[in-house]
């Protein structure tokens, strides 16, 4: 045990974790030059495409220490977003100590700060590494004041290190080793490891990614899920390398997997402690927080014989990804379908995305929502995420929907590009502070649900990438809200129904009406779009008719061609929806969601 | 397949069409995809090459009631080649007592000698590409002849007694008006041909106007101008007795409409030999490389100088059946859509909306039917 350390990265998006973990497989010589991918850690192409960390991977290194002793160094990965807030802290519970990266041009970000609060919470040992100093821009200086009083750690204790050339990686396995203490725990008491991953594998079923605190686990055992008290025999458990490596044991401290037949998805829940169910631990190990889902959407099946390949899928999903929430719901537009919670909106397009590609699902999500509380006439509260539910207006007494405080970190020259943004999202009680000169952090009160949608990606690209954003939801407020619908050539789209505050429904209106018009194909008649509150059309657009084809030659030679075209267009009419006699393309449920500017 | 073919076309076996592809041109026009060469040079070769072509299928085809000589431009041979040509068909292939015999020929060809040569050969079509009788047309569409020219061309096949003229035209070229294509029209109708094809220009990927379109910088007329033009011309044609019978094309009686063309609707068997021709026979489909090197390469090497086939599966020789249906006055045989309620149901609403209109056992489009012919195949078999 006493060569063991269990550690994280944390960081800021782009501050090259990714590549640091890489660089440390590589400086143990676990992967031969071929093997190696850039960012290996990163397996999911989704993460790849948009080079962000969304699920934890595991892997443990064994590197000869100076002292000639030979270590086992367990790196956790943590996603990078804040969104996945909840996956963090379960993968920190499982470290004693945290590499905490700060990009040497760009200096402490929100997202940095966040990260190392949810470290400190766990009282884990805090080692600053500046990356990136071989970049011209690198401000040593800048970072070790920063670190010093925003951080408020010691600047001397930072390791210096370019991931990307290679400097100072061995430096930054030897602070690991000398500075974040090994694991303890009682090796000859109850088991009790903690789940803080786990992932479906087709062949081998459900593979557990735990940690041990106390006790050993063994194929062989029976251990018991000490949520629901399930019990399963183990087959196999091992460490991560590059690979699965299957052991005689996972003793105490040490990081691994488990293998044990789990068939029932829910069954493993991440989050929960295993013990041995003929010697069990007497508590469940604590320190985890619930994640809770913030934004809402249902997810349809493109056809509705796809509805059970659907649930199955979600089922395994959610056994990867504790943190989806979903239960049965259902629309007059689209069939049988789920109402998801998720923890934001990254999370929710992640989940669009892994769906299709990773469990080759055709799906529809609807508009996304956040949680309204409405006061009725007779006093009773309902809580609504979906606009289906949403109360009869004459009964509201009054509405409230989530706001958020808003943090906002930006060099100073953004200020107005930003200010404005947060205004058209009905921000106010704007506060300001200077954390360093030319940067300055914004703090706002923000509905939630102006935040939800494309914020983050509008932050972005006003600030030019430069604008980092965190988020808390503080407080419930009494709102003006309505209800939006969406009906094509007269009846209703109920996936497409939404709850808006009053000032901004009219834009909405105008703004889905515009985007169904440029996504809806045009029929042989035509097809009109209004958007409308209660009977009061707000906003319509038209899709004119359609009269015409090409009428171009067709003799010997074309007709191959032109059926091709025939099988292809055949092809893409089945992800389509009818409602009434429109077909209306899957895009069309998704381009919504997107605002004008892009 | 077999048992299936006649149902869904209700056609009785029908005598097959022959094809032969002439890859020359004198020089390329910007809008046409027919693959060609500007050089007559391997022409030689290439008649050789027929020959051994037309030898691999010999008795494969039983006989044939057309010969089509497409291009290309047919009318660039010399009388020495048609003549070969003619014999090498003959020696391989049988034909029924009297044959449609189809020439493409350029205005700028049509000469006294070369029209009795075609005579003598039982050539009994003409079909001469006009396009346009407007010079500042013909110059944009890249034809190398005059409207003066074209018209002499027409007084000469009169004079040398064909009786079979079709006269192709084009419409919907940038900035056209209506009256400017009517003129054209009216032109072409001063010397009564028996057949008429109106095409709308259609710009193709991988000509010279289609890297025109690609780079922005051609205007062609929206779908509403497009949409008038079709039908100004269908009624107008109409009216001066022609049928309508195919999207692009009139015949002023029944027995004038193209035999050989036809056969590509109904899906009869038809042989196609040169580079880039295109075969069908029972099912099956099969092209010949688009290449005239290759072409020769290939039958140079004792093989048949394919570039790709296919059997269509019923639900394609279904779609291609509505395809053809909707492009054709032909129409599709009612007792196809029995026992597909869809089908069935879609017809109705078709009728309804006056896209189509049952008549004699067959679902009919309409004029306005004719201009869906892409899009009604697809709704009749979601």
């Amino acid at each position: 045990m006493q060569r063991i350390r269990n550690f994280s990265i944390i960081a800021h998006i782009d501050h090259g974790k990714s590549t640091l973990a890489d660089r440390m497989i590589q400086h143990v010589h676990m992967v031969t030059e071929r093997e190696f991918r850039d960012q290996m850690l990163d397996t999911m192409d989704i993460e790849r495409e948009r080079g962000i960390t969304i699920k934890s991977q595991t892997i443990s290194l064994r590197f000869p220490a100076r002292d000639g002793k030979e270590y086992d160094l367990n790196l956790i990965d943590t996603p990078g977003h804040v969104d996945f807030s909840y996956e963090v802290s379960r993968a920190l519970a499982s470290c004693e100590g945290v590499l905490l990266l700060v990009d040497a041009s760009q200096g402490v970000q929100a997202q940095t700060l966040a990260n190392l609060y949810a470290a400190m919470e766990q009282d884990l040992v805090i080692i600053p590494v500046i990356n990136k100093i071989d970049l011209p821009s690198a401000d040593l200086d800048m970072v070790r004041e920063q670190i010093e009083t925003e951080l408020g750690l010691d600047s001397d204790d930072a390791i210096l290190c370019s991931a990307k050339e290679g400097i100072g990686i061995g430096d930054v396995f030897e602070a690991i080793i000398s500075k974040i203490p090994p694991p303890n725990g009682n090796e000859k008491g109850e088991l009790a490891a903690l789940i803080f991953d786990a992932n479906y594998d087709p062949y081998r079923g459900t593979i557990v990614s735990c940690r041990v605190f106390d006790g050993a686990v063994k194929p062989g055992d029976v251990i018991r899920f000490m949520h629901n008290q399930a019990t399963y025999k183990v087959e196999e458990v091992g460490v991560f390398r590059l690979r699965r490596e299957p052991r005689k044991q996972l003793a105490t401290g040490e990081v691994g997997y488990i293998i044990s037949g789990v068939k029932t998805v829910s069954d493993t829940r991440v989050g929960d402690t295993i013990t041995l169910d003929n010697r069990p631990a007497a508590t469940p190990l604590p320190g985890f927080k619930e994640a809770k889902p913030v934004v809402f959407s249902s997810i349809y099946p493109i056809t509705s014989e796809d509805y059970l390949s659907l649930a199955e899928a979600l089922a395994k999903f959610k056994l990867n990804d504790a943190s989806l929430e979903f239960q049965k719901d259902s629309s007059a537009a689209l069939g049988q379908g789920f109402r998801c919670g998720f923890l934001g909106l990254l999370h929710l397009e992640i989940v669009q995305m892994r769906l299709e590609r990773e469990y080759d699902q055709s799906i529809i999500m609807t508009v996304p929502s956040v949680q309204y509380r409405f006061n009725l006439e007779d006093d009773s509260e309902v809580v609504v995420d979906n606009p289906q539910y949403y109360p009869d207006q004459q009964k509201i007494k009054t509405a409230l929907e989530p706001f958020i405080r808003a943090s906002i970190i930006i060099p100073e020259r953004y200020m107005g590009a930003v200010m404005k943004l947060c205004m058209e999202r009905r921000a106010s009680n704007p506060r300001m502070s200077y954390p360093t000169p030319g940067r300055i952090e914004v703090t706002l009160d923000m509905p939630l649900a102006e935040v939800i949608y494309d914020f983050y990606d509008r932050l972005k690209t006003v600030t030019q990438g430069y604008g980092s954003f965190d988020y808390e939801v503080t407080e419930y407020r009494v709102s003006d809200l309505v209800k939006l619908d969406f009906l094509v050539n007269g009846e209703k789209v109920d996936a497409l129904s939404m709850i808006v505050h009053k000032e901004r429904a009219r834009e909405w209106g105008v703004h889905v009406c515009d985007r169904l018009r440029d996504e809806i194909p045009r029929h042989q008649f035509k097809v009109a779009i209004q958007g409308a509150i209660g009977g009061k059309v707000i906003s319509r657009s038209t899709v004119s008719a359609f009269r015409k084809d090409v009428t171009a030659k067709c003799y010997g030679g074309d007709i191959s061609r032109k059926r091709k075209l025939l099988e292809k267009q055949k092809k893409g009419k089945l992800r389509m929806k009818m409602v009434g006699s429109v077909e209306i393309p899957q895009s069309a449920f998704v381009s919504v969601l997107r605002t004008n500017e892009e | 397949m077999g048992s299936k073919s006649p149902c869904l076309t209700g056609y009785l076996p029908e005598s097959s069409g022959l094809y032969l592809h002439v890859p020359f041109c004198r020089s390329k026009c910007p809008y046409c995809d027919f693959y060609s060469v500007t050089s007559m040079k391997e022409a030689r070769e290439w008649v050789h090459c027929l020959k051994r072509e037309a030898e691999c299928y010999r008795g494969f085809f039983q006989t044939f009631d057309t010969l089509y000589l497409g291009g290309g431009t047919p009318s660039l041979l010399n009388r020495a080649q048609l003549s070969e040509i003619f014999s090498l068909l003959h020696a391989s292939f049988t034909f029924v007592p009297s044959p449609e015999i189809s020439l493409e020929a350029n205005p700028d060809d049509i000469t006294q000698e070369k029209l009795a040569v075609c005579r003598e050969l039982g050539i009994n079509r003409i079909s001469l590409g006009v396009q346009s009788f407007r010079e500042g047309e013909l110059r944009f569409l890249g034809r190398r002849h005059t409207a003066a020219g074209a018209e002499r061309a027409l007084e000469k096949i009169r004079g040398a007694g064909f009786d079979n003229v079709s006269v192709d035209l084009m419409y919907g070229l940038p900035g056209q008006s209506m009256s400017q294509w009517l003129f054209s029209l009216k032109r072409a109708l001063d010397f009564q041909p028996e057949h008429l094809s109106c095409y709308e220009l259609t710009v193709e990927e991988g000509t010279a106007m289609g890297r025109l379109k690609a780079q922005n910088r051609l205007k062609l007329p929206d779908e509403e101008t497009g949409r008038r033009f079709f039908l100004t011309t269908s009624r107008f044609l109409e009216k001066r007795g022609y049928i309508h019978y195919e999207i692009s094309n009139f015949a002023r009686s029944e027995a004038l409409i193209s035999r050989h063309n036809s056969k590509y609707w109904k899906h009869v068997d038809y042989l196609g030999i040169g580079p880039g021709a295109h075969s069908f026979f029972q099912g099956k489909r099969w092209w010949n490389v688009r290449s005239l090197q290759h072409y020769r390469a290939l039958m140079s090497q004792g093989k048949l100088p394919l570039e790709g086939e296919e059997c269509l599966t019923e639900d394609q020789l279904l779609l291609e059946t509505l395809y053809f249906g909707f492009r054709t006055k032909r129409g599709i045989n009612l007792r196809l859509l029995e026992g597909a309620p869809h089908m069935e149901s879609c017809a109705a609403e078709l009728e309804e909306s006056g896209l189509a209109l049952r008549r004699d056992g067959r679902l009919i489009p309409t004029r306005r039917g004719f201009l869906l012919a892409e899009s009604l195949p697809l709704r009749m078999v979601r």
